[in-house]
């Protein structure tokens, strides 16, 4: 099969071509996201939220509401309830990010299987990209045009909120907003990314293309492009190979950002293993 | 311009019930560079952050230059100088990058700069002569350009109060050098510097205040007069002898008070 066929035999079929779509435009806006959650050391954090949305999202099915609001209510609460817990007790955060999470998560499990019964627990928790509906398509271009705005909007604020809050505040940004902005929108784009990927893999769309151009770059901007174009090339590449090896969308995607991010980890000209070897090995020279 | 810039009447600071500064009362002039001495957790954070705004005194009142905090944070006029350990150094920002952050607070709310902004960045960048090293990612330089770059976005903030964090920290001597008379060109001008330090020896060479701290306010006022050695005693505990300077370096010291001028 030539290169040309491999690219445009799956668009014969309407469900890829809304899929390839989708997936890009996902892959995009987490990618934009995922810079942030890096820079701020959020990785556990985006963990947390993209699971504790679960119940929310369930909740929001039943109501008939946008889902994303139910992910919004639940992602900031479990980031409210892991605050509380943390000033109120002796425990350390993360002992509490991963009792709060997996509390939300498993309480959203139990609704799932016990209350909607037709909604297929597997595509909330695995994606399913390949049937996604009309519906779901809008719901995920609003969020994708709510955060990237607020991205663009806020971009020097949010840098400097996670470059050095203290200048931040004495200069009078408020930075409780600029928290709270960020983990909203990291709600909202954990629904986004629950479309393609599914809610246990969305963490890896939220921090590798980040992880991925942050070793690549030296520049806030260019990390950006980087983590854009690498997130958008797995999301593209990993749902056509989905289709090839009839294997789970999701899982593709992941790998494949994975497997960019080794490339990087290897081969980027100055933060990479080998430079870094070299260097070394010049050192002890 | 006002005769008192830094004006604190009784100011106490408790976190979740614990005491940081109790009762401090404070009176700085405009135009005087005022080293901040005491031990660790002595109160010189809590100090800071209440004039930057962070923590709300419980009682007493904060005013600079005759204004509230909220007002003054507004008008940028206070600008701070982080300890070196407390900056993310592998951030992918540029020295320019990190200047041009002291004007945000002059910006409409996309942050776009305008001309003032970037020649005062320019300015600032050429009096640290760090303009050259513009480009830099901030973790490709030495420690004395990293205390630099942020001295230079406290410049380009252009308040009229700077507080310095352990500012001589780890840097080279052309860099303390350099510093040290950027200080004393802005007391000239008429702004007032407040320099939290461990190193005394610094203070008697170019503070022409001092203030001393343990939980409050102990005395403050002319180095030559506050700076003694029965005033350090009470700041330290009683426990000079255990300071990285000797007893015999500060009689030499106090012998030629002002010794900057």
């Amino acid at each position: 099969m030539d290169f040309v066929q491999w690219f445009v035999a799956p668009l014969q079929y309407e469900f890829m071509v809304k899929a390839i779509l989708v997936s890009a435009l996902v892959g995009f806006v987490c990618s934009a996201l995922s810079c942030y959650m890096i820079l701020k050391g959020w990785a556990l954090m985006g963990d947390a939220v993209s699971h504790a949305v679960l119940p929310g999202v369930v909740i929001a099915y039943l109501l008939n509401i946008p889902l994303a609001i139910g992910a919004f209510v639940f992602g900031v609460g479990s980031v409210i309830a892991i605050g509380f817990v943390k000033a109120k007790t002796r425990i350390k955060e993360d002992t509490v990010i991963g009792l709060v999470f997996t509390g939300f998560f498993a309480f959203g499990l139990v609704l799932v299987s016990k209350v909607v019964s037709t909604v297929d627990l597997g595509h909330i928790l695995f994606g399913n990209v390949l049937g996604i509906s009309d519906a779901d398509i809008i719901q995920t271009v609003v969020i994708s045009l709510i955060t990237l705005v607020t991205l663009a909007v806020l971009r020097k604020d949010l840098i400097l909120f996670c470059f050095d809050p203290t200048h931040a505040r004495s200069i009078g940004l408020n930075i409780t907003f600029l928290y709270y902005v960020l983990l909203s929108l990291l709600s909202l784009t954990a629904v986004a990314g629950l479309q393609t990927v599914g809610i246990i893999l969305v963490v890896a769309m939220l921090v590798t293309p980040g992880a991925t151009a942050y070793l690549l770059s030296d520049r806030f901007d260019h990390m950006m492009l980087i983590a854009m174009a690498s997130g958008v090339f797995s999301s593209v590449f990993g749902t056509y190979i989905s289709y090839y090896i009839d294997g789970s969308t999701g899982g593709c995607i992941v790998v494949l950002q994975t497997l960019l991010f080794v490339a990087a980890m290897i081969f980027a000209p100055k933060h990479g293993l080998l430079v870094r070897a070299k260097k070394q090995e010049k050192f002890l020279d | 311009m006002y005769d008192t810039s830094i004006d604190l009447e009784n100011v106490t600071v408790a976190y979740h019930g614990k005491v940081a500064l109790h009762s401090a009362t404070l009176q700085l002039k405009a135009g005087t560079v005022c080293g901040l001495v005491g031990m660790n957790g002595a109160g010189k954070s809590t100090l800071f952050k209440a004039l930057m705004g962070f923590v709300k005194p419980d009682t007493g009142r904060i005013l600079i230059n005759g204004l509230p905090i909220r007002q003054v944070q507004k008008s940028n006029w206070v600008a701070y100088v982080p300890q070196s350990e407390e900056v993310d150094w592998n951030f992918p920002v540029s020295v320019y990058d990190v200047v041009m952050m002291g004007r945000y607070g002059y910006m409409n709310l996309l942050r776009i700069p305008r001309s003032p902004d970037k020649v005062a960045v320019r300015e600032s960048l050429e009096r640290v002569e760090m303009w050259q090293l513009r480009d830099r990612q901030i973790g490709e330089l030495s420690g004395g350009q990293k205390k630099r770059t942020f001295f230079a976005r406290a410049l380009a903030q252009q308040g009229t109060v700077l507080l310095l964090d352990e500012p001589f920290a780890g840097v080279d001597i052309k860099t303390e050098k350099m510093m040290i008379d950027l200080l004393i060109a802005l007391r000239q001008v008429g702004h007032t510097v407040l320099i939290s330090t461990h190193d005394l020896a610094s203070v008697t060479t170019f503070c022409d205040q001092v203030v001393l701290i343990n939980r409050s306010i102990l005395a403050y006022g002319d180095t030559s007069e506050v700076f003694t050695e029965e005033n350090l005693s009470r700041t330290f505990g009683g426990s000079v002898g255990d300071l990285s300077f000797s007893k015999s370096r500060l009689t030499q010291t106090q012998l030629n008070p002002g010794s900057e001028e």
